[in-house]
């Protein structure tokens, strides 16, 4: 069953403006929050369990802790740079519920004391981009933007920068880069964004979903957004399922659900035979039928299983696919979206996309799929980023969970090679 | 090659955008955009030096960001760029054969299109998906709709420029 804390008023129409918005309760939870001390709002998202919603799984109360108790002035990211092929829940976010985004911002501005946050969306969202610009005036207008907020002591400026084509600025130091003027060169950590980000300052960045969950956790109280899920993933999630399924879209469902439920009931099921699923964006390993018949859609059961739940982009994969032909369009996507600032990622995602385009045309042998482990083992944990390990955690599932498909086609290929040499 | 200069409203836009943000050189995106956006859909070197004069930021700055990002071009493209999402998803479902047969069909008769392929464009649920230039998207797309909607998109191009 959905469970829908976040995406409950996604058909209405007029949830789309600030009209609309105030009709179903908009903004109550901010001045409820207003009226609660900073600190007793982080402490309400650290008991709540929240994770980033945006890959890593980070907790949210945790990471805002981690801000320095200082005068600095701190400020505010919303990554909404969604690019993780397979996503578009945050999209979807801000098309059908901009001000839901804003509310959440305000009140974690709020809880973390920072009178200056921005929303970096990505440029090819063209839709949010107008969306959200003409939300954030309606809201300007109505004084939950601005200084004294709802008549509190509050002071909050919030606005927009759109990105310009880079996948690597989804991360947050990369955003930051990104933000600044420069290229989206990730940075090193520590110092981490919260004691030194934009422009050196503490800086904290959340993804669409996380910053709107923070609205049902201050509304409801944590104990009960607590209770849905299981116990250490929290909550509900929108995953974003598509590929071989019938009914492809975006579904919200408390934690812990069954992931052939996803498929089967919410989904509609597939036309052919299942034969793999990717359940966290093209970054997670992929897993087998058969795993995914025992698979559950949290942090931790995905991560048992050698995956990740990721952003919640689930790519359904049906037996009419080659999985050769699906790991080339992933390593090619990497090797374009490699910043080039560590070598182990630049050459390695490059050696990469060669060796598995090369097994494609028909010019690889078998021991080049030992050379995907050596070469893929060499990258990760070793670069500034995880861009690295987001390339080679997939090629090394790929290629060891379908090692036969990858045989057989290296073989086949061999043989037609080496018949039309004889007849050339 | 005549030098290039901004419009008016363009100048004015960009001495805007220099003030939005905390540091200047946060608005050299912004810049690239609308230089981009009044050069016919690519940024060339005179629109470098010209940025750089009016934003006072060094070049080399300027480089820095138009050639990192993706969202600029730095060759000239027709009027009407049209971009084919071929990643995962898109992919599966004929993203690739789409581009390929896209580009067959318009490989004579039409020169205001110049095809690319693009990264995920975020709506798997409506793969294949096609972007012109940064207009809303093509969802659903298959060969016939796709046609239908350049050579439509082409012909009103080409008619506005005549008149």
């Amino acid at each position: 069953m959905e469970y829908k804390l976040l995406t409950k008023h996604y058909d209405k129409k007029e949830y789309r403006t600030l009209k609309g918005y105030l009709q179903y309760d908009g903004y109550s939870t901010l001045k409820k929050a207003l009226k609660v001390e900073p600190k007793k709002i982080v402490q309400m998202v650290k008991d709540s369990g929240l994770r980033g919603r945006g890959g890593a799984g980070f907790p949210t109360g945790v990471k805002w802790g981690f801000l320095p108790d200082n005068n600095e002035p701190r400020y505010l990211l919303c990554n909404a740079d969604e690019g993780e092929p397979g996503t578009f829940k945050d999209r979807m976010m801000m098309e059908k519920a901009p001000h839901q985004l804003i509310e959440g911002m305000l009140i974690s501005a709020w809880a973390i004391e920072s009178h200056k946050s921005y929303i970096y969306i990505r440029g090819e969202y063209t839709d949010s981009i107008q969306i959200i610009e003409q939300a954030i005036q309606e809201a300007r207008t109505a004084g939950f933007i601005g200084d004294r907020i709802c008549g509190s002591s509050f002071n909050h400026e919030m606005d927009i920068y759109i990105g310009a084509g880079a996948y690597i600025c989804g991360e947050e130091t990369g955003m930051i880069s990104s933000i600044e003027g420069k290229k989206g060169f990730p940075k090193l950590k520590p110092p981490f964004p919260a004691v030194k980000g934009y422009l050196e300052k503490p800086t904290i960045v959340n993804n669409v979903e996380t910053l709107a969950a923070v609205i049902p956790i201050i509304k409801e109280g944590p104990e009960k957004y607590k209770a849905i899920g299981t116990p250490r993933s929290t909550g509900t999630k929108i995953f974003s399922v598509s590929g071989n399924v019938l009914k492809p879209g975006n579904y919200e469902v408390p934690l812990g659900y069954p992931l052939m439920d996803m498929i089967n009931n919410l989904c509609g099921g597939l036309r052919n035979r299942l034969k793999a699923v990717i359940p966290g964006g093209s970054s997670a390993p992929v897993l087998t039928a058969e795993e995914c018949e025992k698979a559950l859609l949290d942090y931790e059961n995905l991560s048992d299983l050698g995956s990740m739940l990721g952003s919640g982009a689930i790519i359904v994969i049906d037996d009419s696919n080659c999985m050769v032909d699906i790991l080339s369009v992933i390593m090619n996507f990497y090797h374009h979206e490699s910043c080039g600032q560590c070598t182990p990622c630049r050459e390695g995602t490059g050696w990469l996309d060669q060796i598995i385009t090369n097994i494609l045309k028909g010019k690889a042998q078998v021991q080049d799929l030992d050379l995907i482990q050596n070469i893929s083992h060499n990258m990760m944990g070793k670069t500034i980023c995880a861009l690295a390990d987001a390339a080679a955690l997939p090629a090394i599932s790929f290629v060891t969970k379908f090692k036969d498909e990858f045989i057989k086609n290296i073989q086949k290929q061999n043989r037609s090679s080496k018949k039309e040499l004889q007849y050339a | 090659m005549p030098m290039f200069k901004l419009s008016q409203e363009g100048i004015h836009f960009i001495q805007q955008e220099m003030k939005r943000y905390e540091t200047k050189l946060s608005a050299v995106i912004p810049a690239l955009y609308r230089v981009q956006q009044e050069n016919g859909g690519w940024v060339s070197s005179e629109c470098v030096t010209y940025l750089s004069q009016l934003m006072k930021i060094s070049e080399s700055k300027i480089y820095e960001a138009l050639t990192f990002y993706t969202l600029f071009n730095k060759k000239p493209v027709g009027p009407l760029h049209i971009q084919v999402c071929c990643n995962i998803t898109c992919a599966m479902l004929g993203g690739r054969e789409l581009l390929k047969k896209l580009k067959h069909h318009f490989s004579n008769k039409n020169s205001v299109c110049t095809f690319s392929a693009v990264e995920c464009l975020g709506s798997c649920d409506t793969a294949p998906v096609i972007q012109i230039n940064r207009e809303p998207y093509i969802e659903n797309a298959n060969e016939e709709k796709a046609i239908e909607i350049i050579e439509k998109r082409s012909t009103s191009f080409i008619k506005n420029k005549e008149q």
